[in-house]
């Protein structure tokens, strides 16, 4: 495909191919960049950001410049893209952005300058070329990676130092910024255990969701004996994200019949609704760190109640207090 | 086809990038916003130096992408710190310039 | 010796500086100091004129220079000392009556707990006074000047949570403040026409300016002298200044202060005679203040006030010699020197009487005080006697003089000054007859005042009868020695000069016509109050009383004639400050500050917002640079 398109690129004019190939990918990288801008989910917006970023990728290649096409691959698409979702992971994946919006005109100004911009940009382009071009075949001649490198190193030395030091110190400027010194020790598991043995907090392991739910979610409160359900039992994470799925009305009715129907079979009177007994009750788990995201989705919550106790869970207990 | 079209579709994105800074509010896209204008303008070095025959214009692109990676790598830590600060990445909630 | 006229000037200064610093450490020793300071000067004073006595009387001067005040140039200020008989003068009869007052104090403001501060006020009244008399240069004039006036002002107002004696200090102070502006114009005109401030090359030189500046010159001093000295029209402020301590009047009318005035025109002298018109004015002056202080004194129930009309009168005859020339200036200096004894001595004698009656001041409620108080009925009888110009007492000399200087001026003048000092004399007798009467003689009148306090008239502790007994000498005695072979004639007269005008009348006729007048007078005050018990209440009188009750009307005078307009000018002004010169300041603020308020909405902190400012910019950016291609 590459031989294709350096011959396209080495004609002073287009063939029909690359027509082809622009009116087939340009709608597509307009496609992309409308959704980027519009896309609720930013993880949605960085897909059509990096779909655009490809088919730009092919645009250079198709105007002959190939060292670009692929540094444009293998950087932003491979590298600043995957930066981009990593930190999109570290805010929050699956936050949706409203798109209404709060400043009086802002949207108003925003379309008039952006119509404003696209007309004159187009008009600009319009008026001043004029359909006369060189094409690079000459300039491409002993390839162009040598030709960028020749220019790259004599005429362009002294940018191309700054950028390298420009990179460098982005790099130690992110580390900076992103790195926390430790100010004070760690704590030892047993500051730790007389720590909470201390603040009254819940000692056990937190009880298990899905007690008495018809399936065994995690993200189904347990319920508890009079057929409330017990939010304590659902993981504090899917708590603040508002994912705990209700336990549907009619459940508790049918837990109630199923529990006097094995009360019957045992031949005992059911009463129904003490809950004091229950060791949830009383529990005041509001003030359990909320655990970090990523490791919060586990399959059996008692594990993660366990994990807690551990020095793990206070690390992340730190970094969203 | 002319090689102008590039221009245009080079423009278009552009003025979609611009706007989308203006519109979002998360900060990640408004990134990826200016992400996609200087995509944009690298395109357009990209066809002018196909247009002009010499191969500057790669190289001003060149630049342009070794610029914007060191952009987003600090950029991302700032919006990491301040989200750290401020459990919050809407570019909005942080209107502290205002006294 | 020189060295000496420093310290004089200096001591008493140095006691208000280490009173009003010291605080309230010093508050037990504070009269003491100051009295001693006082005496200290005294006794400089003293020395300094032996000193001056032992010279031929040509060579009586002495000079100080202390140092360059204001070495600019053309513009020389020293500050120096001038110390010749006529400030010798000046300065003797300032540290020794001022002295006494001091001394008096310590009785008279024994019960007040703010004794310290007034003693510190006095002694600066003294050092301003003697700064005054002393100085070689009218700048340096000036600075005693003022400090007279800040003096005055403190000690006016010393009761200042009385609302009227901090009005009365008010008034003191502003209409003193007119005079001020008319002593700075003439040392100005003085430094223009004559390029320094000094009084010798100014006196020497007077004759050589144009008589134009002369006048104007005199003119503006007589306007200064006016203000310090009470006289019309200035006089508005000696009647309310007795709201101060009487110890204050008594430095005031005696001393310090309206005795600045007369040393002004005299100091002055050689401006004066080449100026004939500045003259007239200054007689004009001093004749009319004569008669009017002598109508309000006869008229006031207030024994103060009624001094204070007496003093005016008195200062009235003063200014009236000064007028006159060489004449009249020994004369009017000497009649300064008897009156500030024998004033000085009324006013303690009133305080002494003020004192054993609870500071009632309302003569109409005294009565037979004589038996109480017999030192201070002798003391004031005597310093009465003087001032009335009772045969061979001080007063006799002295105002026989001034009566005989004003003959002397010759002409239908002469004898309208004569006249008109002639029927002051028997006004003189009359109110002063009616002091007498009402305060010592006749029936007791007082009652018991609001509380139900009985006053029990008691005569005053030994530091004021002292030198109340003092000053009666002084009284009785100054003016037979000062005419005893014209030795006060003599003594001024190198500084002064004399002349002899022809009168029309001799000597001793003058003498006798004044004595007949003063018998006048003594017999119309006792056919009105010696004859018949007087009316506690005051009778409402004829027009001519009651306008002199009012002072003649000066502050309505004043009222309608500065104070109205003023105050219409002045709201006038603030009307148009208000809508005028605010409202372009305000309108012009107001539109900047809606505006601003306007802008700053676009400050609203939203970086998407500054954004689109930028994209716009950066859009019509684009737009121009099309736009010039296009072109």
């Amino acid at each position: 495909m590459s031989g294709t398109l350096a011959a396209l690129a080495a004609e002073t004019s287009t063939s029909q191919g690359e027509a082809v190939q622009f009116w087939l990918l340009g709608p597509l990288a307009l496609a992309g960049g409308l959704g980027t801008v519009l896309m609720r989910r930013a993880v949605h917006s960085a897909l059509c950001l990096a779909g655009t970023m490809v088919i730009l990728a092919l645009f250079y290649l198709a105007n002959g410049a190939y060292f670009l096409g692929m540094v444009q691959i293998v950087v932003y698409t491979g590298a600043v893209m995957m930066l981009f979702l990593f930190v999109l992971m570290l805010v929050g994946v699956s936050a949706t952005d409203s798109l209404k919006e709060t400043l009086t005109g802002q949207r108003w100004l925003a379309a008039l300058c952006g119509l404003g911009l696209g007309i004159l940009l187009i008009a600009g382009i319009g008026q001043v070329s004029v359909g006369s071009f060189t094409g690079l075949s000459q300039a491409n001649s002993e390839g162009n990676v040598q030709g960028l490198a020749s220019l790259l190193f004599t005429r362009y030395v002294v940018a191309f130092e700054v950028t390298g030091i420009l990179l460098t110190i982005a790099a130690v400027g992110a580390t900076l910024l992103t790195h926390r010194e430790r100010i004070e020790r760690n704590k030892t598991q047993r500051e730790q255990a007389e720590e909470r043995v201390r603040g009254g907090v819940q000692l056990p392991p937190l009880p298990a969701p899905g007690v008495y739910a018809r399936n065994n979610a995690v993200d189904l409160p347990g319920l508890l004996p009079d057929g409330t359900p017990a939010e304590l039992t659902v993981n504090a994470t899917l708590r603040g994200r508002g994912q705990v799925r209700e336990v549907h009305h009619e459940s508790v009715p049918a837990v109630r019949a199923l529990e006097s129907r094995v009360a019957r079979y045992h031949g005992q009177t059911y009463v129904p609704g003490n809950g004091e007994s229950s060791s949830v009750s009383g529990a005041n788990g509001g003030t359990r760190a909320a655990v970090n995201g990523t490791t919060a989705v586990a399959d059996d919550a008692a594990a993660d109640h366990d994990n807690n106790g551990e020095g793990d869970g206070d690390e992340a207990g730190k970094d969203r207090p | 086809m002319s090689p102008e079209n590039y221009l245009y579709l080079a423009a278009l994105l552009f003025t979609l990038g611009a706007c989308g800074v203006l519109l979002r509010r998360n900060a990640i896209v408004v990134f990826m916003c200016v992400e996609l204008m200087l995509n944009a303008a690298n395109l357009a070095l990209v066809t002018f130096s196909r247009m002009h025959g010499n191969l500057d214009g790669q190289i001003m692109a060149f630049f342009v992408m070794v610029v914007a990676a060191a952009e987003v790598v600090v950029g991302l830590a700032i919006i990491v710190t301040v989200y750290r600060s401020r459990h919050s990445a809407s570019v909005d909630d942080a209107s502290l310039m205002k006294l | 010796m020189e060295s000496l006229i420093g310290l004089l000037i200096g001591a008493p200064l140095l006691g208000a500086a280490v009173l009003l610093v010291g605080g309230r450490r010093l508050d037990r020793v504070g009269h003491l100091l100051a009295t001693l300071l006082a005496a200290v000067s005294f006794v400089l004073a003293v020395v300094l004129f032996l000193d001056l006595l032992g010279e031929e009387s040509e060579a009586r001067t002495l000079h100080q220079h202390l140092f360059t005040w204001v070495p600019v140039a053309d513009f020389q200020a020293d500050v120096a000392f001038r110390l010749d008989p006529l400030s010798m003068t000046f300065v003797l009869l300032i540290t020794s009556v001022g002295t006494l007052i001091h001394l008096y104090s310590i009785g008279y403001m024994e019960h007040d707990e703010r004794r310290r501060r007034f003693f510190a006020y006095l002694n600066l009244f003294l050092g301003a006074m003697l700064l005054l008399v002393l100085a070689d240069n009218y700048l340096l004039l000036y600075v005693g000047w003022e400090g007279v006036g800040l003096a005055s002002f403190l000690l006016i107002g010393f009761w200042q949570h009385k609302p009227s004696a901090a009005t009365a200090a008010k008034k003191a102070f502003i209409v003193n403040r007119v005079g001020d502006v008319g002593l700075s114009i003439a040392i100005l005109l003085m430094f223009t026409t004559f390029g320094t401030f000094a009084f010798e090359p100014v006196l020497e030189n007077a004759s050589g300016a144009s008589e134009a500046t002369l006048t104007g010159i005199g003119l503006m001093l007589l306007l200064a002298a006016c203000g310090k000295s009470a006289q019309v029209p200035l006089q508005s402020w000696l009647g309310d200044a007795m709201e101060g301590p009487t110890p204050v009047s008594a430095l005031i009318h005696a001393a310090t202060m309206v005795t600045a005035g007369v040393y002004l025109i005299t100091r002055s002298g050689a401006v004066f005679d080449a100026a004939p018109d500045a003259q007239t004015v200054v007689v004009v002056v001093g004749a009319v203040t004569l008669l009017f202080g002598a109508i309000v004194g006869c008229a006031k129930d207030d024994i103060k006030k009624a001094l204070a009309g007496s003093t005016m009168s008195q200062i009235g005859y003063m200014m009236l010699a000064a007028g006159l020339g060489p004449i009249g200036y020994v004369f009017a200096i000497m009649h300064l020197v008897t009156h500030g004894f024998f004033k000085a001595g009324l006013f303690l004698g009133a305080g002494s009487v003020m004192h054993g009656m609870n500071d009632e001041v309302d003569m109409r409620r005294y009565g037979g005080l004589r038996k109480h108080m017999p030192i201070t009925f002798a003391t004031f009888g005597l310093a009465y006697l003087a001032i009335i110009g009772f045969p061979y007492l001080s007063g006799f000399f002295s105002k026989d003089e001034i009566i005989y200087a004003g003959f002397s001026k010759g002409g239908t003048e002469g004898w309208i000054l004569g006249g008109v000092m002639l029927l002051g004399a028997a006004l003189t007798a009359y109110y002063m007859t009616r002091i007498m009467l009402l305060t010592f003689f006749g029936e007791k009148r007082w009652q018991p005042d609001a509380s139900g306090h009985e006053p029990h008239p008691h005569e005053s502790p030994l530091t004021m009868t002292i030198p109340m007994i003092i000053l009666a000498f002084g009284s009785v005695g100054a003016g037979f020695f000062f005419d005893l072979n014209e030795n006060f004639v003599h003594w001024l007269e190198p500084v002064t000069g004399l002349e002899h005008g022809d009168s029309p009348v001799a000597h001793g006729t003058v003498g006798i016509a004044a004595t007949a007048v003063m018998v006048l007078g003594v017999a119309g005050a006792w056919w009105q109050y010696g004859r018949r018990p007087v009316p506690a209440v005051a009778p409402q009188g004829r027009f001519l009383t009651r306008a002199a009750r009012r002072d003649l009307l000066q502050d309505d005078f004043n009222h309608a004639a500065f104070v109205r307009p003023g105050n219409y000018l002045t709201r006038g002004l603030v009307y148009l400050d208000h809508k005028l010169v605010d409202g372009v300041v305000n309108g012009t603020a107001a539109a900047f500050g809606g505006a601003s308020g306007r802008l700053r909405r676009v400050q609203n902190g939203f970086a998407r917002s500054y954004a689109v400012s930028m994209f716009g910019g950066a859009v019509l950016l684009v737009a121009a640079t099309l736009l010039m291609r296009a072109v």
